[in-house]
């Protein structure tokens, strides 16, 4: 280990600024990035996944009502 | 030979590309995170300090590894931009979007910690050198090509207009690249380079290699995930996306 001690690690001889500021950054970008991509996958399926679930029950009503002849976007 | 053209070829259709992803995105995150510990902790804990720069040289092993990033991701995106537009794939035009958004973000932070490095080391955060100057030419590369893609509605369109932008941007990557042998500029020459040995100690050098290869496998998870979800917005109205999210609730993540 280079460091006497924790202080002396925090301190970055006087450039704990400078090191501290580009860590911090990197740091919320690189988990932030992965994040929202997660978020975004999750909007994206719960909508396909409304959406398929309606398209569902529209072609059983149709089947009933005997429309199915109908384009599927008629409606 | 033509078995295993096949082969290839049917990973490039988004059906079969996607559960494949599914299954790699987990093994890069760990190796992203191993390579990560590993070359932090020696770049942070164990080596040495630099004889003129005190401990502030300790930001080379963030700024360099991105700054690599920054200029190889954008020669990965406009490949699968060029394939896009030699082969008309659909997998190229989402692998090139997928892409820039990881690209711009490294090239933030490279601009950013070089900013942070150059204050106490040059005495000001920014100049207008061929270095820097060319770099942020380059993220506004990254954030035109997004923005363009953006504007396009129908995506095989985006993807074309998006693959053309980013193939007339490469020519700023060699620009990048030797600008610090081509010009008289305030930042400093390579550290590392393919023809000379490297002008560093080996425990910083390999702290730095540690760090950049980290980042090569964050960035590939991460483009990878992107990618999927692209794949579940363009191929909507497909069978097997409808069957992928319907059949088991979802459940396939």
């Amino acid at each position: 280990m280079y460091w006497h001690s924790v202080a002396d690690f925090l301190a970055m001889g006087q450039h704990g600024l400078y090191v501290w500021g580009s860590v911090l950054v990197t740091a919320i970008l690189m988990i932030g990035e992965p994040l929202l991509i997660v978020r975004r996958r999750k909007t994206v399926i719960t909508r396909l996944q409304r959406q398929f679930h309606a398209e569902q029950a529209d072609g059983r009503r149709m089947a009933r009502s005997g429309e199915s002849n109908l384009p599927r976007n008629a409606h | 030979m033509s078995h295993r053209l096949i082969h290839w070829f049917r990973y490039a259709s988004p059906q079969s590309f996607y559960p494949l992803a599914g299954k790699m995105i987990p093994w890069f995150w760990l190796l992203a995170a191993l390579f990560g510990i590993a070359g932090l902790s020696i770049g942070f804990l164990f080596a040495p300090t630099d004889a003129q720069q005190g401990e502030g040289y300790r930001i080379i092993f963030l700024h360099v590894p991105a700054s690599w990033m920054s200029m190889f991701i954008y020669l990965v995106m406009a490949f699968w931009a060029a394939i896009g537009l030699t082969f008309n794939t659909r997998l190229s035009g989402m692998m090139a979007s997928a892409l820039a958004p990881t690209g711009a973000l490294f090239t933030f932070i490279s601009l950013w910690t070089g900013a942070l490095w150059g204050k106490p080391m040059w005495g000001t955060w920014w100049v207008w050198d061929a270095r820097l100057t060319s770099e942020l030419i380059l993220l506004f590369l990254y954030i035109g090509f997004i923005a363009l893609q953006a504007a396009i509605d129908d995506p095989r369109r985006a993807d074309k207009a998006g693959a053309i932008l980013a193939l007339v941007g490469v020519v700023n990557i060699p620009i990048i690249y030797f600008s610090v042998k081509w010009w008289n500029t305030l930042h400093q020459g390579a550290s590392v380079s393919l023809t000379r040995s490297p002008s560093m100690a080996l425990m910083m050098l390999w702290g730095m290699l540690l760090c950049a290869l980290a980042c090569w496998m964050y960035a590939i998870a991460v483009a990878l995930m992107r990618a999927r979800t692209i794949m579940l917005e363009r191929e909507r109205h497909t069978e097997w996306v409808h069957n992928l999210l319907t059949e088991r609730h979802g459940q396939a993540r």
